[in-house]
């Protein structure tokens, strides 16, 4: 059993391992696609799993929780790794065209690799102390991933970048240490329980700000996003693909879990501020993308604002609210990812990302043009695409706890992200190009545009078809957010609870097999 | 940094260096040790190398690029971890063999757990001189 939820993080570790040994022949970036592919099998088999029992767990080296290590999967985390491995293997196949021979010699794909298993771990894991470990994989990995080339402007975004999220990491694990003073444990389902015996919940209180705070930073929401478009427009269009659709994202699932599983006990409190949080991060967002001109710079700023979205979900903490922060992490994943990589072939064949200075797109690339129009629309919340969707459920959420004025922030919000949107297509698209030629598709070698289009038209693909057929979607966030809501089946599977006391205390070889 | 003195006693001192980290890395299961102090002892025989030597000198004695090394030793303790599968136990299940076992006699207990230090024993050895390496030859 423990081999479901150990393989989708395996697979990338040992792709990074060797596609790392063949970094200077072109083998090493097949290697990488290879390895995605079997990630995303491996994913979609737990995924199987899930369906069929509702939650998945697993101790690591057979060690009985809460003392080992957990690894579980409930719908929330199934569908997360499945969209990790999605957005990997997009991804490895577009930095076949992207990435240049000098990136692949430095260690890209191995970088990859190991972010998308610190990213899969991170979604996995039911462990707080090994939730921080992945998320120290994650920024190592991302830290290179983020330098690779060595520009002066990738330093200075790489010393940014890594600076805020040393700070967020400590508050994490001070937050773990202090937590564990608390409780004696840090297995997430056993301080489920353990959290409501603390005689001073307002210490408690303290510490589920802080880990806020510490997730907030990952997860850059409003006031503590400045990190995110001070570093994302740098790196490649394949790493700032992957890190746009995937590492903030990883924050608002440590909320979300954190925040359901663990810190409900003042929700009065805590989901008050993540309100006041969701609101500004969303409008704050929103306005920094307006003032930029940079394809990449906006694209930035409005996965701030999308955050807020998703952290709305939370702080309402309904049922249909939880719908909405589901449904809208997976869509959110889909359409940013590709986004970002439609920006970089607009800027391989127009020579920058400046709006300025590019132009006629529409013109020369009418099928990019499409491509682009779909997930902008998405963003921005267009029916039927499933943007749509996902704000639709998130507003009618706020209207039904008569939250009118955050409902109408996040309409207003929608109505801005257009702006944006038609200021990228107006300039970028509409407008003839300054240099007065017609950039097309056509200037790309025939191998470069296939890996480089391929990922974009499915994720597009992917996009309508969730909008289109929105209700397998919807009913699986529904069950997610009754798991959320209610995690009982989540803490009877990793404790075992239904397994006989002795065998909990016993020592791992006098364990029954699991059976989850 | 090349004098006669530091040249002739890193001689000496890398060979001793190199041998007690491998001391290190075996004893480290049930005594203070292991393989992350077993690379971080053996780097810095390979450092005390390059520093009297310089780093060229010491790429060839290291003979593979410390990044593979390291690389390789992350291969080698998931194929650690991995082992387990044979025996179909969990993930990371320490499997232990008993060489020469008899009835009396525990004999030599090997296990997947030493494979996993010998891993991290290169992965520390490898990335630890890639850093000190890179860092000498900067201009």
């Amino acid at each position: 059993m423990s081999w479901y939820l150990a393989t989708p993080i395996i697979l990338p570790f040992a792709t990074a391992v060797l596609a790392f040994l063949f970094r200077n022949t072109p083998e090493g970036r097949y290697i990488s696609v290879a390895g995605s592919i079997g990630t995303l099998i491996a994913a979609v088999i737990l995924m199987g799993q899930v369906l069929d029992q509702g939650v998945v767990a697993a101790q690591m080296g057979g060690w009985p929780a809460p003392f080992g290590i957990t690894l579980v999967a409930d719908y929330l985390s199934a569908v997360m790794v499945v969209i990790t491995a999605i957005t990997g293997l997009a991804v490895a196949v577009y930095s076949i065209g992207d990435i240049t021979e000098r990136m692949d010699q430095l260690g890209f794909h191995a970088l990859f690799q190991v972010l998308i298993a610190g990213v899969t771990g991170a979604f996995l894991t039911g462990d707080l102390f090994n939730l921080y470990v992945w998320f120290e994989v994650m920024l190592i990995s991302s830290f290179g991933l983020l330098v690779l080339g060595g520009s002066k402007q990738q330093l200075d975004a790489g010393i940014k970048y890594v600076t805020l999220n040393l700070i967020s990491t400590i508050l994490f694990l001070s937050g773990i240490g202090l937590l564990y003073g608390m409780t004696g444990t840090l297995n997430m389902a056993d301080l489920a329980g353990s959290v409501d015996r603390i005689q001073d919940q307002g210490t408690l209180t303290v510490i589920a700000t802080m880990f806020l705070i510490g997730f907030g930073v990952k997860a850059a929401v409003f006031p503590l996003f400045f990190w995110l478009p001070a570093s994302y427009h740098t790196p490649s269009f394949a790493v700032s693909a992957v890190f746009a659709g995937l590492l903030t994202k990883v924050g608002v699932y440590a909320l979300i879990r954190m925040f359901t599983l663990v810190f409900d006990t003042d929700v009065a409190f805590t989901h008050t501020l993540l309100l006041w949080i969701a609101g500004f991060t969303m409008v704050t967002g929103v306005l920094g993308a307006a003032a930029q001109t940079d394809f990449r710079k906006i694209l930035s700023f409005h996965i701030v604002s999308q955050i807020g979205y998703m952290v709305l979900g939370l702080a309402l903490f309904t049922p249909l609210a939880l719908v909405g922060a589901v449904f809208y992490l997976v869509h959110h994943i889909i359409v940013k990812a590709n986004l970002f990589l439609i920006a970089g072939v607009a800027q391989r064949i127009s020579g920058s990302t400046e709006l300025g200075a590019i132009g006629g797109l529409y013109k020369g690339a009418p099928f990019l043009a499409l491509l682009f129009l779909i997930p902008a629309f998405s963003l921005a919340g267009f029916p039927p695409l499933s943007g749509f969707w996902a704000k639709y459920v998130l507003v009618k959420a706020a209207l039904e706890v008569e939250g009118w004025i955050i409902a109408g922030v996040a309409l207003a919000v929608g109505l801005l992200t257009i702006y944006s949107m038609t200021k990228i297509w107006g300039q970028a698209f509409w407008k003839p190009h300054p240099e007065g030629y017609v950039p097309t598709l056509a200037t790309l070698p025939a191998g470069q545009k296939l890996a480089l289009m391929t990922p974009i038209t499915a994720l597009a693909i992917m996009t309508v078809l969730i909008g289109v057929f929105p209700q397998p979607f919807v009913s699986f966030a529904e069950t997610s957010a009754a798991q959320l809501l209610d995690p009982t089946l989540y803490i009877e599977t990793v404790l075992r609870l239904n397994a006989p006391l002795d065998a909990i205390t016993a020592p791992a070889t006098a364990l029954p097999e699991v059976t989850q | 940094m090349s004098s006669l003195i530091v040249r002739a006693a890193t001689r000496l001192m890398v060979a001793l260096l190199l041998m007690f980290s491998i001391y290190m890395l075996l004893r480290g299961h049930n005594e203070p040790g292991g393989g992350f102090i077993g690379g971080l002892i053996g780097a810095s025989g390979f450092v005390l190398y390059a520093m009297a030597h310089g780093s060229a000198e010491a790429r060839t004695a290291l003979r593979i690029d410390p990044l593979d090394i390291a690389m390789s030793g992350l291969g080698i303790a998931l194929f650690a971890g991995v082992a387990s599968l044979f025996d179909g136990d969990a993930f990371f299940t320490g499997q232990w063999m008993f060489l020469g076992a008899t009835e009396t006699e525990k004999g030599l207990p090997l296990s997947t757990v030493l494979i996993f230090d010998v891993g991290v024993y290169l992965v520390v050895l490898g990335s630890i001189l890639a850093m000190v390496l890179a860092l000498e030859e900067e201009v």
